[in-house]
Formats: C-alpha cells, structure tokens, sequence
C-alpha cells in the first residue's frame, strides 16, 4: 500500500508542478499581454509544433541519428580503449592523460576546427563523440579496476587465462559502472550532437533541431524556437529513460542499485 | 592429549607429507615481516588448524601453500597438489551476477570441463551443502551461512585433495557456526579430502582439528603443535564434554604462552 502510494506520488507530484508551471506562463502571456516576439504563449508552441511538424520532424530525425551514432560510438570507443588500458598499462600511461585532455577542453572551441578539416556531418558526429566517449571510458576503466581481490585469487588459484578473467569477471564486474557512463554519455551524445549543430549552423549549413534553433532566433520565429527546444528536451527525456530501463533489467538480479529490498 | 609428533593423529597415513613449508619467511614490501622460520608439514587426509592470534601470519602461510604469494626465504612445496586446491575465504566471496550453481560451476568452467559433466557435479556439490531449492538464487538472496555453503560447494565441487580455509565462519552467528562446523566435518569424513583451517577461535580447532598448529605473532612462527586425539565423528555432544572442555582449555593455554612469547 505505501509503496504503491508512494509511486503514484511519484509520477503525480511532478505532473502537477508541470501542469501548473504551464497554467501560470499561460496567464504571465495572457496578463501582461505579451507579444509573440517575446514569449510566446504555451498554446502557440503547441499549434506551432503541429503546423511545422514538417520541417522540425525532418530535423528531429538528424539530430537523433547523429546522436544515436555518436552514442554507440562512445559506448564502443569508450569501452574497447578501457579493456586496452586495463590490459596494458603503459598504453594507459601514454594515452589516458590524452582522453582526459579532450574531454576537459570545452568542445564548443573544437567544434569550429573539427568543421574545417572533416566533412560537416562527420565533424558534428565527432564532436558528440568527443563529448561522450571520456564517461564511458572513465567509469569502465573505474570498474575494470574494481575487481574484488578475493575473486581475482581465486581465478589465478584455478588459473584462469587473462580471458577468462577479462570476460568472466572483470566485465561482469564492471557492468553496473558501464551502464553509469552510458547513462551519462546518453545525454551528453545530445548536447555535443547540438552544440556541433550550432557551430556547423553558424557556418551555414546543417538541418538539425539545434540548427533550426538558431535559424528560427535569426528570423525572430519565436516559437519554433520553443517548438524545436521542447523537441531536443523530449528527446533527452526518452534517452534517459531507455538508459535507465536497460540499467534497470540488466541489475535488477544482482545489483545493490537495482534490486528492490523487501522491508 | 599431549604435546606429540604430529604425524601420530588417527586417519593420517604415513605417507610423504603433502604440503611441507621449510623455514619459510614472508616479508612484504611495506616491511613488515609476516612469517620467519616457519616450518609445517601436513599429510594426506589430515584436519589441520591454524591458530592463532590476528597478526600471526596464518592467513599469509595459508596463501603461500596456494600458491597466491610467494615466500620472501624458504621453501613452499606443494607438487604433489599443486593444481588440486580449494580455496574458502573469510569472506562468501561469490559472484554477485551468477546464480548459486553458476558460481559453483565457476572452478569446472575455467579449467574447460564439458558443460554436461560440469552440471552433474554442481548438481552434486549443490546437494552436498543442502542448496538444491536455492541453485538458481542469487548470492544476494541467501542468507550469511547459505553463502558460506555456497562459497564450500565451490572450493569443493573440483574435489581438491587440499582444501584450504581461511576464517570461513568467523563472520557467522554462533549457531549457523557449529551448523557448519559439523558440516564440515561429514564432508571432511566423506571425501577424505585434506583440510587446512585457519582460525583465531580456540573452540573451533578443537572442535574441528585432529591437529593444532599454534602460530605467534610478529614475525609468525609454530610455536606449538598439539594432537586433538578424540575420535570422529564429533558432535554436540562432544561440544558439551569434559573432554573438550579440557582440551580447550590446554589449548587455549598454548595459545597464551605462545603469544607470551612472542612478546605481544
């Protein structure tokens, strides 16, 4: 009973404040009259998201596909260099401090060179990468290393080969911090997807929803403004939620994080 | 009982030893010195314990015979088993992601046993520990003592000729320990396999031991040896009797005047 109450606060609560957060921009428009130009009303970006379904559908599908790349590149990239590293130690050495250079250099002043040596769309999906691979590899190289030293002896007592260790214990054992840089890369694949947008866009191309952003502010299109921004925002709503659900299946059997006590 | 030749225990043949660790010395490199001069020989079909206090150096003698470490002076010879041993730890030591019966089949898998031959013996080391209704739970599920038989089914599903313990029961309440301790003991007399349990816990040797190997503290070294000679099998009844009583108590007083001397 509390626990089935406690869900439907839960899911309720936030509802509530979301349905009243609209009712009162609603009314700021309606009150103190406000054009379009400035704040367009929550119903105008709703018949806008209709009308230009269209043009913003088409965009929608570009910025997911890159992001949905540039995520499974990440995962991939992200996972197979923390093998490498955990596998070798001087190739860590030489190339960790390298990853961690990348991700803390802020991508938005990568972005405008990576457009000027590689083809637009391949630079916009390197710039997710970038942004998403270094969670990934950061929390697999973490659980790699994590390894419970009683069960590592014991596969050296039975002499297990680096295989056997590699696949049976320290990729099982690295599973729930995986899943948490994926979890992270999942919604930073996102923001470097649009953030490679916005860059590509201000060069003048591009048709993704970050590029419609910028296009609708340069044409004072307000509401396709919000229309387009309610998009990417959906959009990483959805990602996390899947991202969370996958995490949710794999760990429920075993994990601390996942498993449901009964009190 | 008395301070004998530990090779005069009952059940032991007389056979070359076949764990035999010659003034053995273990120093690591933070410095501190965990064994000197160790020597201990343990034959075939033997229930040995290690007693003694934290800081004596039996778990690390205990990983030296396994062959986890490597002794800094001295001699570790372990041929005749060296690719037959199980190991317990203090700790379960299970995999979280596996079921029970994917844990226990763990050792049968790495060593490439075919998968029909590998499910009829976890089958059978699950039945052994009395988890048949728990082999597709995981660890999680189960209970401090089910995890413990779980972790034995493990060490004993390959059937090593040396089983080596460390602490198993430590972290067990009083009666899933004397549960266990019996337990053990079937097992011990059913698969004749040689045994060597490390524990702080006076009662738990004597209970369990046909032979005490009493350990100093700082470096570790033998400071007694003591021949346990009540017969098997061994019982609650036993664990209420005179007889153990006074064994404990001798025993305990070796482990006194061996930590006496060790200046502790």
């Amino acid at each position: 009973m509390t626990l089935a109450s406690d869900r439907i606060l839960r899911l309720l609560l936030p509802a509530i404040f979301l349905a009243l957060s609209v009712i009162a921009w609603d009314l700021v428009v309606r009150v103190f009259d406000l054009p379009p130009y400035l704040l367009p009303g929550p119903g105008l970006v709703a018949r806008t998201l209709v009308e230009d379904w269209g043009v913003l559908s088409a965009a929608l599908v570009v910025t997911l596909v890159t992001t949905l790349q540039a995520f499974l590149l990440a995962a991939i990239g992200g996972v197979l260099l923390a093998i490498l590293f955990n596998q070798s130690r001087l190739l860590e050495y030489s190339l960790y401090p390298h990853a961690v250079i990348l991700q803390v250099t802020p991508i938005v002043a990568i972005a405008p060179l990576l457009l000027i040596y590689l083809p637009q769309q391949a630079a916009v999906l390197a710039c997710a990468w970038i942004v998403a691979f270094f969670p990934v590899l950061a929390n697999t190289t973490l659980g790699l290393n994590s390894v419970d030293h009683n069960l590592a002896d014991l596969f050296r007592l039975y002499r297990a080969t680096r295989m056997q260790v590699l696949l049976r214990l320290k990729l099982p054992a690295a599973l729930p911090h995986i899943l948490a840089g994926l979890r992270i890369a999942g919604g930073l694949a996102l923001i470097g997807a649009v953030v490679a947008e916005l860059s590509a866009g201000s060069a003048g191309a591009g048709s993704g929803l970050a590029y419609r952003i910028a296009e609708s502010g340069y044409r004072l299109h307000i509401p396709r403004m919000f229309a387009a921004l309610l998009l990417l925002s959906l959009t990483g709503i959805v990602i996390y939620f899947v991202l969370a659900l996958v995490t949710h299946l794999t760990l429920r059997r075993w994990h601390e994080s996942a498993a449901r006590r009964e009190a | 009982m008395a301070y004998t030749d530990p090779m005069s225990g009952p059940a032991v043949s007389d056979t070359q030893p076949i764990v035999s660790l010659r003034n053995v010395g273990k120093t690591f490199d933070s410095g501190t010195v965990a064994l000197a001069g160790l020597d201990l020989d343990v034959r075939s079909g033997e229930f040995v314990a290690l007693l003694g206090p934290s800081g004596c150096g039996k778990s690390t003698a205990l990983r030296l015979i396994a062959g986890l470490s490597e002794p800094s002076s001295g001699v570790v010879e372990t041929a005749s088993v060296r690719d037959d041993i199980g190991f317990v730890f203090q700790e379960p030591t299970l995999m979280p992601w596996a079921t029970v019966a994917g844990n226990i089949s763990l050792p049968l898998e790495l060593r490439g046993v075919p998968a029909r031959d590998a499910a009829t013996r976890v089958a059978a080391a699950i039945e052994r520990v009395g988890l048949r209704s728990f082999a597709d739970a995981h660890p999680r599920q189960l209970s401090g003592g089910m995890r413990m038989r779980a972790s034995i089914a493990r060490a004993l599903v390959t059937e090593p000729k040396l089983l080596l313990m460390d602490e198993p029961f430590a972290a067990l309440d009083e009666i899933t320990r004397f549960k266990l301790n019996d337990d053990l003991l079937a097992l011990w007399q059913s698969l004749r396999t040689t045994i060597v349990f490390v524990t702080h816990s006076v009662f738990e040797s004597v209970y369990l031991a046909q032979r005490i190997v009493v350990m100093t503290p700082r470096p570790g070294l033998v400071a007694r040896e003591l021949t346990i000679d009540a017969s098997h099998p061994r019982d609650a009844r036993f664990r209420t009797s005179p007889d153990y009583a006074a064994l404990c108590r001798a025993t305990s007083e070796a482990l006194h005047a061996a930590i006496g001397e060790g200046g502790a």
